[in-house]
């Protein structure tokens, strides 16, 4: 296949982000500087993202056998790179300006240089229509983020959680390496397509089925789905707040990706058996994330425990896989995106600037509204939104699954959303009354006063205000939504 | 144009209450007031100049008084769409009144947050407003969850809390707000499957109420549909197996929540019910209106055994609601034009009564810091004007003829007596007991030998003002309901004639 000038155009958000990775990585050999490396990969994302309507004009969709560059790739390029994006911004305020008195202690520059690795990888990835690049781009997403995890790695948390992250993930990897080898032992091919199409014909063979679930038990590892979830909460409170954001957004939004188009691509669904199994491990991930979020009291871990159960939600579409759920996914994930980054968001200011541990204990929260009353308001709606309450965003996400769910009758997994849902907004609102409780004493953290005037500020007020927006106007997003549906369908 | 002002009037109204509350503590509760009572003057305005023989009915398909209606998601053809008829109207107006007094009763009551405080009450004005005023099921249903979010802020910090410990007010208004939340969703996975029902067969994806009234149902979906929209109302209703959070959510709740919660919360799912679920599921609502009657009538009972029990007045009258809703729901499902008046009648009434009632517990509690009426008794030699008010609303609540409870219940029994004599018969004794735990409760708080000594402070002209207010509408509407006979006569004729289309067919096969 030759390579001519529209190809490159296409590619041009997956080249910008690489040229990015490059001229980072000289500038902090160059010359350490914590706002030369933060400025340099914000632009280079930015200009990534910014190349995407023009990449989506070149018209070429299918770049070499491997990446597949249509609207559901960009659409979910494009959330990736804004959630990377957002993630930087939290993690300058997070770093603290400059080294000595207060701050980080280490090394800061390296971080941009590694969430830019993890998001070129995730792009890799939602581009995917062969096993190999699902692979590479997992790979590429995934090994960043032991380092970022263990960022903090003089804080014992921070260190046994990248460990763990580490270990697991790559127990995840040789199984999804092991499914794909036993697929192409069969099928001969490595493109979904063709893996599609070979399968189609014996499927029932025990070797196609092995491959089969050792492939799903792989990708469910990093979705964090139950029974494949033991490490998140452990990973989320001890990795440092912008990274646990990271995590639960833009890695998470790259996999669940992948996993659509491989399902919708790959006729395995079939005869049945695939979607039965789904549906338990969806409707485990919904009930037991929402119950053992039900007592936590630390805000890092209960937003993972929440996020488990978020991606139980998703899975409702995904096994519906009719007309609406590409287009539901897409909303979802962009409403959960915003809702997660605005979670974390707060937590990191609250733990702005570094300084040993993270504010993540409930109790730190406590009658916040009486002394930061926007950053409160912003908590509060998330947590709305998280719980799916009309005129958030969150409500748009959850009206799109049932609305899946019910027009595919899958009523046994709405059954389970509605218990869910129920249970959810027991901790949701207890974090959410914890915030307006009036209490002497206990303030140990408290976010700067200027807060509202930074970058971190800024941004977590115009997520704010377009939670709000998309839960009162959500046209724009499903026109978004239905042209990336459109395309992967 | 002013459809949508109604129910923008409380929101912006609240935002302004936060805004103003660092310059001066006093001025949220007027700006509070003012937008309550404008809300109000606009509701008195619209029925003074509307024509309201206009209602949607099977034949006429939907005509309205008044209608607003804009493009909002194209995607799935949800549109806002707010209409008005008597019925909706007359909602409207409770919704304005009460506002007014809930703002007024918390005058004094309120000390902490004052702006944040009126911000919530007047945003579950506004969400209550919008339930009256949808017409597009996706509307509704946002309107339906929004309110409960201020509910639960006003419960979980400005509530009392019991002797059982600081956090039964937090516990208190998280139980009210997971039963509303949950049975809301089970209300959506309904709306969604009418909707999609309706799309398969006639390829149009909306949420719109006048072209979802033509859809085509299956008996088996239109009975399983029926039941989704029902559990939600039945929790809101509340009917009784589904009622366990009004007990603790009233008993908690300031007394301008309680206000609001058994005056107007409680009557959109009575209004939701003839709205939506009769015209939409006629079939079904007929085949299910027995086992409905006979919760009407379990809640009645048990409503007023429970009540009687009580140690706490504001537990007395949250349960003696849920037996006065009893007589609401077998109106609503007897299928008689004038049995559904008087449920509309007797939801006005109830809603004055109860509210009366609240604000008077609010004002005892102001006095004696209890609710027990253990700690209680003798209250009349010792305070002047309250004890022989609340005997004249236990009166009323007991359905005394001349105030308006009585013209509702008498209504109620005459109506259904035809099709559901033996209904009838059986609820006609829960009336005998709504006069047993009314007694008792005047009897226990304000008679008998003192518990202590020394006169209370008496009732002031604000405290006076409200009770009489109250006190001459529910003579008002005992004496000549005739005004809102006239204005719901039309709407519930279409009700009627959903039901009465439903029954033809069985009536035939007889």
């Amino acid at each position: 296949m030759e390579l001519t000038q529209q190809h490159f155009i296409a590619l041009l958000p997956l080249l910008l982000a690489s040229a990015t990775l490059v001229t980072v990585m000289l500038a902090i050999a160059w010359r350490r500087s914590h706002g030369l490396s933060f400025v340099l990969s914000a632009i280079g994302l930015t200009a990534a993202l910014l190349s995407i309507p023009m990449a989506r004009e070149s018209g070429v969709a299918g770049v070499t056998s491997l990446l597949l560059l249509d609207d559901f790739a960009y659409f979910h390029s494009a959330l990736i790179l804004v959630s990377t994006l957002a993630c930087m911004t939290l993690a300058h305020a997070y770093l603290g300006e400059k080294p000595g008195a207060d701050g980080f202690p280490g090394n800061r520059e390296e971080l941009y240089l590694l969430l830019t690795l993890s998001a070129t990888g995730g792009m890799v990835l939602v581009s995917a229509q062969h096993l190999a690049a699902l692979f590479v781009g997992l790979e590429l997403l995934s090994v960043p983020v032991y380092g970022l995890v263990a960022y903090a790695f003089f804080s014992r948390r921070s260190l046994e959680a990248g460990i763990k992250y580490m270990v697991l993930s790559a127990a995840g990897s040789a199984f999804l390496l092991f499914g794909m080898a036993l697929l192409y032992a069969e099928s001969g091919t490595l493109a979904f397509t063709g893996i599609g199409a070979s399968l189609a014909t014996h499927l029932a063979s025990p070797l196609v089925q092995t491959g089969v679930v050792m492939m799903l038990i792989g990708l469910a590892f990093k979705l964090s789905l139950v029974p494949f979830h033991l490490w998140t909460p452990d990973v989320y409170e001890g990795a440092p707040a912008p990274v646990s954001a990271f995590l639960a957004t833009a890695s998470k939004v790259a996999v669940f990706a992948v996993l659509l188009r491989l399902y919708l691509m790959s006729p395995a669904t079939g005869d049945g058996w695939l979607t039965d199994a789904l549906t338990v491990i969806a409707i485990a991930s919904i009930l037991g994330g929402n119950l053992l979020a039900l007592n936590q009291s630390n805000l890092k871990r209960l937003l993972g425990y929440s996020s488990i159960a978020h991606f139980g939600y998703l899975l409702v579409a995904l096994i519906a896989s009719n007309g609406f759920a590409v287009e539901a996914v897409g909303v979802y994930l962009v409403t959960y995106v915003l809702t997660s980054l605005g979670a974390f968001g707060v937590v990191t200011l609250m733990s702005s600037p570094y300084n040993g541990r993270d504010a993540d204990a409930l109790y730190e929260y406590r009658g916040l509204f009486w002394r930061r009353p926007y950053l409160t308001a912003v908590l509060t709606v998330m947590m709305l939104s998280l719980a799916g309450i009309p005129l958030t965003a969150g409500f748009i996400g959850k009206f799109y699954i049932i609305t899946t769910g019910v027009e595919s009758q899958l009523w046994w997994l709405l059954g389970a959303l509605i218990i869910g849902s129920a249970i959810g907004l027991y901790y949701y609102l207890r974090v959410m009354v914890t915030l307006y409780l009036v209490e002497p004493g206990i303030r140990r953290h408290d976010a700067p006063q200027d807060w509202g005037q930074r970058a971190g500020g800024i941004m977590l007020m115009a997520i704010v205000i377009l939670a709000l927006f998309l839960g009162v106007y959500p046209q724009p997003l499903l026109e978004l939504a239905q042209q990336a549906g459109f395309a992967a369908l | 144009m002013i459809l949508p002002w109604l129910i923008l009037i409380p929101f912006i109204g609240g935002l302004l209450c936060w805004l103003v509350e660092r310059f001066d503590q006093t001025l949220p509760r007027w700006i509070a007031l003012l937008t309550m009572s404008l809300l109000f003057g606009l509701g008195l305005w619209l029925w003074a100049t509307g024509d309201y023989s206009l209602a949607p009915a099977p034949d006429a398909g939907a005509n309205w008084a008044v209608e607003f209606k804009y493009v909002w998601i194209e995607r799935f053809g949800i549109n806002l769409h707010l209409a008005l008829d008597g019925l909706s109207l007359l909602m409207v107006l409770l919704t304005g009144l009460l506002g007014v007094l809930s703002v007024l009763c918390s005058w004094k009551e309120i000390q902490r947050h004052v702006g944040f405080f009126h911000l919530n009450l007047m945003w579950i004005l506004g969400g209550v407003v919008g339930v009256f005023l949808s017409l597009d099921l996706f509307l509704f249903f946002l309107f339906w969850e929004m309110m409960l979010v201020p509910m639960y802020f006003l419960i979980a910090l400005w509530g009392h809390s019991s002797s059982e410990g600081k956090r039964s007010r937090i516990n208190a208004a998280t139980k009210f707000f997971i039963y509303t939340q949950a049975s809301g969703l089970v209300m959506l996975v309904a709306i969604l499957g009418l909707v999609l029902v309706h799309y398969h067969d006639s390829g149009v994806l909306t949420f719109d109420y006048a072209l979802l009234l033509d859809a085509q149902l299956d008996p088996a979906i239109e009975y399983l549909l029926m039941l989704g929209f029902f559990i939600a109302f039945a929790v809101k209703f509340p009917i009784v197996p589904l009622h366990a959070w009004l007990p603790h959510a009233h008993a908690q709740a300031p007394t301008a929540g309680s206000v609001d919660l058994a005056g107007i919360l409680l009557k959109t799912a009575a209004y939701g019910m003839i709205r939506f679920a009769l015209p939409l599921f006629p079939n079904a609502s007929v085949d299910f209106a027995p086992i409905a009657m006979v919760l009407g009538l379990v809640g009645i009972f048990y409503g007023a055994l429970l009540s009687f029990a009580q140690t706490d007045i504001k537990r007395l009258v949250a349960y003696s609601s849920i037996s006065h809703m009893g007589f609401v729901l077998i109106g609503i499902y007897s299928g008689s034009e004038l049995a559904l008046q008087g449920a509309v009648v007797l939801m006005i009434a109830h809603g004055l009564s109860a509210a009366a009632l609240f604000i008077l517990c609010g004002q005892l509690y102001e006095r004696l810091h209890t609710r027990d009426m253990r700690e209680m008794g003798g209250l009349w030699s010792r305070l002047r004007w309250l004890p022989a008010l609340s005997l004249f609303f236990a009166a009323a609540s007991l359905g005394l003829p001349g105030t308006g409870n009585f013209v509702g219940e008498f209504v109620v029994l005459f109506g259904a007596f035809e099709r559901m004599p033996w209904i009838v018969v059986i609820a006609t004794f829960g009336v005998v007991l709504a006069s047993i735990y009314s007694l008792a409760m005047v009897h226990r708080a304000h008679f008998g030998p003192a518990k202590a000594q020394g006169a209370l402070p008496g009732m002031d002209a604000r405290e006076l003002g409200m009770i009489l207010l109250l006190a001459v509408l529910l003579v008002l509407l005992g004496v000549y309901p005739q005004p809102v006979f006239d204005t719901t006569q039309a709407s519930m004729n279409g009700v009627q004639q959903w039901i009465t289309t439903a029954l033809s067919p069985l009536a035939s096969i007889r």
